[in-house]
Formats: structure tokens, C-alpha cells, sequence
């Protein structure tokens, strides 16, 4: 293969492309000057300014609230679904179902965010709850689209799985849910891990949703910075979004780092296992 | 796939597992629609909520006052057509400039060795995971006037003046290439990375150049992954609000900017709601399209 094909050459382009600005951001928030276009020096003023900014500060610790809480509940209703939609294949409403898991990683979020407005205004109307928007509101929004994300990373894996080891356990008299938690449950752990990350990732992340769902005194960090940008360029911001893409960066590294070194240890344990088992076995060809 | 065992454990099991996720879409992702579609037909009101009731109960018999006066406002100003005219048109271009440059993107990386693939994996990936707002906040900095793309051409002699690139619909294409290119090279690399390259070899093999192989063979293939990623550009796009917000101009008519400023400056719930219908009739069919492909990708075990 050529090293210089215009493939690879676009691949390093195309990184180039997706890298270059972030590392811009980073570099100019340590900018001196107050103008943000002129290089003033080196300085890290604008991260201790930060400190004294109780609003945004406020609403750094409202937005990684909800974070936390949503990736919880996504991973679980995400995994449920996704169990559901490999392990169950007939079912009275599967195609909705599938619909509807796949639906939310395309809905354009200004349809999502004013949909579930307008649910829970009537809600609001006819059972008397959510009285006042505020976090719950925004976690609900949040957990129901980010649990479509982790639906899709936790199906792949459970595509993958040898569904023999459930059998087999079943076989032996586990009851389901034992096996679920004994057996598969360790397996997928990784992407579990991973969806967890993503989903946390994906409400720390949102403006749309939480623009409209969210009610007084209920603002998270994304729309802090919104409001903030809409009028232009401010080094405050350029240093809290440093720190924002430092945070997501360590955790997708971690995530990537973890699923593979999981994947490398199962990798060494099946092959040692294939290796001690195939002298004493019959040789009938292994499925992968 | 031998799931006898598993059904004859899950009678009970079976209804709560497939149940909680099943009920929580349904109340919290596909009811809403139907309310949208519910206030769409109402009128505007100054109340809490600001909208008329559709059903009304009165002298003991239901009155329904289907008011269609959203959507014929919708079709008599010229605005919002404009809008879903425009919003479509970018949406398309910029999904095309995504698929030209992620495609090479994809194919690259699925030819490259085991090691770099999975890092290579990780640097798509993790932009996908970090706020689009920061991002896109990242090139209003380097495309304002005063910014760092005109400073570094003016500093080389390449212009005089400082072009005007903020705040046109230039800078929103670029946006959105930046932001949903890596969502158009994920599911083209899954594609790809699974093509068996025994059978380049046996094209070759008959004398097919590499061109020729590269257009009956892989593009044919990968025909569900380049569905995909189009979809995962295209529909999103067309609603989308904080590129066009933050990098377009005034001249920038998009749709989901317009529901933004109906509903969060203007407090018309109704028309925004019946913005939101139109869009979604729009955008049924792709993601009917989208979806359809996925569930296929979901059959078509390895």
C-alpha cells in the first residue's frame, strides 16, 4: 500500500481539521490580553478568574449533577433496550420499538426539546407534576436521548457475545436475571462503561434540550456559555471550554483505554483457554 | 440463535424487561409528538400555558376547535418557506462536503494496521463527545474579522482587507462539516473495516484496474454505511439552531433558528409547534430510511 495515497493524505487533513481549532482555544485561553485576538503573553489569569464566578460556577455543578444522574439511568434503560431488541427477536410492537430507540439519534433537538416542553406543560395541566421545570425535567429530556446512544454501543457488543455461555448457564438452571447479572453483565461491562461515559459526555454537552425544558433559576452550563458567546469572543469563556474539552478529552481517552484493555485481556483468555482445551477436545472448528 | 431456553425462563421476566424501556420512549419520546401535533391546531394565547384548549367540554358534549390557522399563516408567509427551502439546501450540500471528506477518511482508516485503527478509532471519536457549542464557539475566534484566519492572511500578504467570513453562510457550512464530519466517518469506517479484501484481490485478479474495483466493488458495499452517515448528518442538520446562531449571519434563514426565535422571543407555542410538525413531515421519510437501515444492520448478524 502507498503511504502518500490520497486517502491517507485526506485522513491527516481531515484530523488536522477537527484538531486545529481546539487546540487554538487552548492555546488562546491562556492568553494575557483581555482583547481576545491579541497575543499578550502567556498567563493563566483567566482560570482564576473563573473561581470568583459563582454563577457560572453554580451552574458547572448544576450541569455535572444532571450529568451524573443521566448517565445512570441511560446506561440502564439504554442496556435494557438494548437487550431486549438481540436477545428478544419477536414481540408484539418490536418495530415501533426499534423505532423508537433509533429515532433520537437523529431528531433534530429543537422538535425533541419542544416536544417534551409540551408534554410536560400538559402533565403539568392534568396530574399536577413536574409542578416547576428545573433539573428533573432536564434529566428526564436527557436520559431519554442519550439513552439511544447507549442502546447502540451496548447492542453492538451484545451482537458480538457467544450466546453459548448464556445458554450453557441456562442449561446448569441459572434463572435469567442471574444469568444477566452473572454472566452477561461482567461481559458487556466495558460498554457499559463506555455508554456511562458517553451519555455524560452527551447531557454535559446540551443547550437545546436543557433551553427548553429547564425553568427559573435551573441553568446549566451550556446555556451559561451560550449566553455569553452569542455576543461574541470572551476570554473567561475561552478558559472554562479549555477545561470543558480537558475533562472530555481524559474521559474518552480512559474509556478508550479501559474497553481496550478489556478487550485484549478476553482476547489472551479465550486464546489460553483454546490452546489448553483443543489437545483433550475433538477437533471440530471453533465459532469465533 | 437458540433462545427456546430463554423464553420458556421469561414469561413474567419478559414483560417487565421488554416493558420499562418500552414505556418510558413511549410517554417521554413518541407522546410528545402527538401534543405537538395536539397544540399545533390551537391558538395563541397570553396565559399559562400560552395556547387555547383544543377539547372543549360544554353543555354536556365535546367540542374539538381544530384551528388551522398556524399552518395556513405558515404557507402565507414567505419566511418560513424560505426557511425550510434553505435549511434543506444546506443541510444537503453540507452532508455531499461530508461524505467527499469523510469518505476517504473512512477508507483510510480501515486500511490502516490493527494498532493505528483503534487509535485512530479514538481521534474520530472523541469530537463526537465533546460539546458542539465549544466547538463551534472555537471558530468564532479564528474566523471573526480580527480573528486568526484573517490576521494570518493578511500577515502573509494574501488580502489587504479582512474578508468577511463571521457571520455568513460560509462560516455555517464550515461549522457544520466541522462538527458532523466525524459522524459521517464512524459508521463509513464500521462499513468498511468489515469488507473482505480477497475480493479486490479477485477483481484484480480479472483485471480490474483500482479505480474500477473502488466503484463496482467497495462503493456498492458500503452502501448502508454511506446511508448512515448521511442520515446521522442530514436529519440533524436540517433542524439545527447554535451553528447558524452562532456563526451565521442575518442572511442565514434556517428552520430551527426560526423555532427558536417563534417560541423563545416571540411566546407563540403554536406556530413553533406547528414548525415542528412540518419539519417532522419533512424529515419522516429519511428517517424512516434511517431506520429501516439500521434495523437491517441489526439482522444481518456476522
Amino acid at each position: 500500500m502507498k503511504r502518500w495515497s490520497f486517502s491517507n493524505v485526506m485522513l491527516w487533513v481531515g484530523l488536522a481539521f477537527i484538531y486545529l481549532p481546539m487546540v487554538i482555544l487552548v492555546i488562546y485561553s491562556f492568553n494575557d490580553s483581555r482583547l481576545v485576538t491579541v497575543w499578550g503573553g502567556w498567563s493563566v489569569r483567566w482560570y482564576a478568574s473563573l473561581l470568583d464566578n459563582t454563577q457560572l460556577m453554580g451552574a458547572v455543578m448544576r450541569s455535572l449533577e444532571i450529568a451524573f444522574y443521566t448517565a445512570i439511568a441511560a446506561v440502564a434503560l439504554g442496556t435494557l433496550a438494548a437487550f431486549v431488541l438481540t436477545r428478544i427477536p419477536r414481540f408484539r410492537g418490536r418495530t415501533l420499538f426499534g423505532g423508537m430507540v433509533t429515532a433520537p439519534l437523529v431528531m433534530p433537538e429543537v422538535i425533541t426539546g419542544l416536544s417534551l416542553l409540551l408534554l410536560f406543560v400538559a402533565m403539568a395541566q392534568l396530574i399536577g407534576w413536574p409542578a416547576e421545570r428545573g433539573m428533573t425535567t432536564i434529566w428526564i429530556a436527557h436520559t431519554t436521548f442519550s439513552s439511544a446512544y447507549v442502546a447502540v454501543v451496548v447492542m453492538s457488543r451484545l451482537r458480538e457475545l457467544d450466546l453459548s455461555i448464556e445458554e450453557a448457564a441456562m442449561d446448569l438452571g441459572a434463572k435469567p436475571w442471574k444469568v444477566f447479572f452473572l454472566i452477561t453483565m461482567p461481559m458487556i461491562a466495558p460498554s457499559l462503561v463506555a455508554g456511562g461515559m458517553l451519555a455524560f459526555a452527551l447531557s454535559l454537552d446540551d443547550l437545546v434540550l436543557a433551553s427548553f425544558v429547564s425553568g427559573p433559576g435551573a441553568t446549566t452550563l451550556p446555556m451559561e456559555i451560550f449566553s455569553a458567546v452569542r455576543l461574541g469572543v470572551k476570554p473567561d469563556i475561552n478558559a472554562i471550554a479549555s477545561l470543558i474539552l480537558l475533562v472530555i478529552s481524559l474521559f474518552t481517552f480512559l474509556a478508550w483505554y479501559f474497553t481496550r484493555q478489556a478487550e485484549e485481556r478476553r482476547r489472551r483468555s479465550i486464546q489460553q483457554m483454546l490452546d489448553e482445551t483443543r489437545p483433550q477436545r475433538d477437533p471440530r472448528p471453533q465459532t469465533a | 440463535m437458540n433462545l427456546a431456553m430463554l423464553k420458556r425462563f421469561l414469561p413474567s421476566g419478559r414483560h417487565v424487561v421488554i416493558g420499562i424501556p418500552f414505556f418510558w420512549l413511549l410517554l417521554f419520546f413518541l407522546l410528545p409528538f402527538v401534543i405537538v401535533l395536539k397544540i399545533s391546531f390551537a391558538e395563541a394565547e397570553v396565559a399559562i400555558p400560552p395556547y387555547t384548549e383544543i377539547f372543549v367540554w360544554a353543555d354536556n358534549q365535546l367540542q374539538i376547535l381544530l384551528n388551522l390557522g398556524n399552518y395556513v399563516f405558515l404557507s402565507e408567509d414567505e419566511l418560513y418557506l424560505l426557511s425550510y427551502l434553505s435549511s434543506l439546501k444546506i443541510a444537503l450540500v453540507s452532508t455531499l462536503l461530508c461524505l467527499l471528506i469523510g469518505y476517504p477518511m473512512a477508507y483510510a482508516m480501515a486500511r490502516a494496521s490493527k494498532q493505528a485503527q483503534t487509535i485512530l478509532l479514538m481521534l474520530i471519536m472523541m469530537p463526537t463527545w465533546t460539546a458542539i457549542l465549544i466547538r463551534v464557539y472555537a471558530w468564532m475566534g479564528i474566523l471573526a474579522n480580527n480573528g486568526l484566519l484573517n490576521s494570518a492572511l493578511m500577515g502573509i500578504g494574501l488580502i489587504d482587507e479582512p474578508l468577511q467570513i463571521l457571520n455568513t453562510n460560509l462560516a455555517v457550512y464550515i461549522g457544520i462539516v466541522y462538527s458532523y464530519l466525524p459522524f459521517m466517518v464512524l459508521p463509513l469506517y464500521a462499513n468498511l473495516v468489515k469488507h473482505d479484501p480477497t475480493l479486490l484481490e479477485a477483481a484484480a485478479d480479472l483485471g480490474a484496474g483500482r479505480i474500477a474495483s473502488f466503484w463496482r466493488i467497495t462503493v456498492p458495499l458500503s452502501r448502508s454505511g454511506i446511508i448512515a452517515g448521511c442520515m446521522l448528518v442530514f436529519i440533524p442538520v436540517v433542524g439545527e439552531f447554535v451553528i447558524p446562531e452562532l456563526l451565521g449571519g442575518p442572511e442565514t434563514l434556517m428552520i430551527g433558528k426560526v423555532l427558536w426565535q417563534e417560541f423563545f422571543n416571540n411566546r407563540d407555542w403554536p406556530v413553533a409547534a406547528s414548525l415542528a410538525v412540518v419539519m417532522l413531515a419533512i424529515l419522516l421519510i429519511p428517517i424512516i430510511l434511517f431506520n429501516r437501515n439500521q434495523a437491517k444492520e441489526l439482522e444481518d448478524k456476522p
